[in-house]
């Protein structure tokens, strides 16, 4: 890891994507610093979450490159005939490197025949080779700050939605990620439990980790995220400080959009 | 009790026709058991006696045998093919196909004769690289008896249809999970196995335990080509005392005999597989019978109340 510090820990450059002759991202820029939270805000199917799944790898892009803490995420800088390019990794290469990034989704995906405890343990010892104990332990602390101490026997099946949310973020913290990507974390849950979730993710902001979040909660936009990107088909069309965003924006489409939702 | 009385007790319907009807209906199936116990044609006696001789029970184990290694094979070889349907490998995905159409359209009567006879088409089994001199060549017919001959093809067959159901099952699990999975970076092979597989266990086992117990009932046509089963060995009496009837009824009671300890069976894995995945757990007959015995009207035994 070539990481300098005060470099920013994801630079996504010139991404592009494309379902078949759809293109869905029109070359994304985007650098996040460490510790900082960015929301990612915009119509539905204005490419925020495709944008937020590249950078895991769990869409392939056409072009452009991300970077995570100084890596090429998914690829390999080499010279070919033609120059300098990217040279795909194996899968495990590719493995790895999620490994460091978390990710929370819409619906949860919790593992629904496994316990919570067994939820959160499954990844840092398949993958990260911990042992079991410590991975039990760290398990625990981690539910006790998601405030679900109680309930590491049960089944996820057995818990409201906001409970199945705080495990998954428990589970993506198991593998003391770099980064964490929330995929409109709160948009499956019945509204008396949204604030729950959001606590939780206060509390991460707070810590100083970095965060990507896709989300409709403006209140959590305005009060935690440094800087509230605006998407609009396929491109970031306004990015600043939630004051101006929300406040001042001078992007057309987002006063349009902002003075529908808000 | 001690609510007011304004609207009355809650009284339900009758249905007196209910129990006419049950009353006829079980009427006529003890005529009918009545008539099978006293007619002379099945020779219960006979019955009685070959149902625990040496040459049946040798049958009945063959039979057993035949039937899970058939089956374990099968879904081996079939979970091969379901992932090899399911990988992005697109000759994997071909193969798979042609392997699941050939043999699901081949009867599997005419497979085994094929086997059987498979010493006239292949006359020695060769190890070695393709388009090469073989390393190792052995003839045939001193590898496929019979019984090897058996073996391969209900395995064959088998394979092809639990190709089927697993795919079946690996499709049913949600694509969030193979997402989730992915993003905290475990591998493809303990995602399938750890987290995939588990899962499509739900769906796979009920068919999974009618593709034992049709296998079960398969096997006997390995009889064909004189292979020591249940059937086979009944029939080997017959052939010696005429006594047809009866002998056919002491496989078919065995069949039974092992059917019913199958779908036992089938219920208690079925219900391990199904944790996590419901509320309740389906109450096994000796916990029904129990919360029958303690409070008749229907109550939820002993599960956790959940909200």
């Amino acid at each position: 890891m070539n990481a300098a510090t005060g470099a920013p820990l994801v630079r996504i450059r010139g991404l592009e994507k494309s379902y078949g002759a759809f293109k869905v991202l029109h070359g994304i820029d985007l650098d996040v610093d460490r510790g900082e939270v960015v929301t990612l805000i915009g119509p539905s199917g204005s490419g925020k979450s495709t944008m937020l799944r590249c950078i895991n790898r769990l869409e392939i892009f056409q072009a452009g490159r991300v970077e995570v803490d100084g890596v090429v995420i998914g690829y390999r800088d080499a010279v070919g005939r033609d120059g300098p390019e990217l040279r795909e990794l194996s899968q495990a290469e590719i493995e790895r490197q999620r490994a460091d990034i978390g990710m929370v989704f819409q619906n949860f995906n919790l593992f629904p025949h496994m316990t919570v405890l067994q939820n959160i343990t499954e990844a840092p010892v398949s993958v990260r080779r911990v042992p079991r104990a410590a991975a039990v332990e760290n398990a625990r602390a981690l539910l006790n700050r998601v405030g679900l101490s109680d309930k590491e026997k049960a089944y996820p099946r057995e818990l409201s939605g906001g409970q199945q949310q705080r495990v998954a973020i428990a589970r993506a913290l198991a593998m003391k990620p770099k980064l964490m990507l929330f995929d409109e974390p709160t948009s499956a849950l019945d509204p008396e439990l949204v604030g729950e979730v959001l606590g939780v993710m206060r509390d991460l902001a707070l810590e100083g980790m970095t965060m990507l979040v896709v989300t409709h909660e403006w209140g959590f936009a305005r009060e935690l995220a440094d800087r509230v990107a605006f998407f609009d088909q396929g491109r970031i069309v306004e990015i600043g400080s939630p004051d101006q965003v929300f406040s001042a924006p001078v992007n057309e489409r987002t006063r349009a959009f902002l003075s529908k939702v808000l | 009790m001690s609510a007011p009385a304004v609207t009355g007790p809650l009284r339900p319907r009758r249905h007196p026709w209910r129990a006419v009807i049950g009353v006829i209906a079980v009427l006529l199936v003890a005529n009918l058991l009545y008539k099978i116990a006293n007619n002379q044609g099945f020779q219960w006696d006979v019955v009685a006696r070959y149902f625990t001789a040496p040459i049946i029970l040798r049958g009945l184990i063959g039979t057993i045998w035949l039937t899970i290694a058939t089956v374990v094979l099968g879904f081996f070889f079939g979970t091969l093919l379901a992932v090899a349907r399911l990988s992005q490998n697109p000759v994997l995905q071909t193969l798979s196909w042609g392997y699941v159409w050939f043999f699901r359209s081949v009867p599997l009567l005419v497979l085994i004769l094929f086997t059987f006879n498979i010493g006239y088409l292949v006359p020695d089994i060769e190890i070695g690289l393709p388009f090469m001199e073989p390393w190792v060549s052995v003839p045939t017919n001193s590898v496929i008896t019979p019984l090897g001959a058996g073996l391969l093809a209900l395995t064959l067959h088998e394979a092809a249809y639990a190709a089927e159901i697993v795919r079946g099952g690996i499709l049913g699990v949600d694509q969030g999970q193979f997402e989730a999975a992915s993003a905290l970076g475990i591998s493809r092979r303990r995602t399938m196995m750890r987290i995939v597989i588990p899962q499509a266990m739900r769906s796979i086992i009920p068919s999974a335990g009618n593709q034992l117990i049709g296998m079960l009932k398969g096997t006997s046509m390995v009889s064909v080509i004189a292979v020591g089963d249940l059937l086979y060995s009944a029939q080997t009496v017959y052939n010696r005392t005429f006594q047809v009837v009866p002998l056919l009824m002491v496989a078919t009671l065995w069949y039974v005999v092992v059917t019913t300890l199958m779908s036992w069976g089938q219920f208690y894995v079925e219900r391990y597989f199904a944790r996590g995945a419901t509320r309740q757990m389906a109450l096994t007959p000796l916990q029904r019978v129990r919360t029958w015995l303690r409070s008749p009207p229907a109550e939820p035994a002993r599960g956790e109340a959940r909200t």
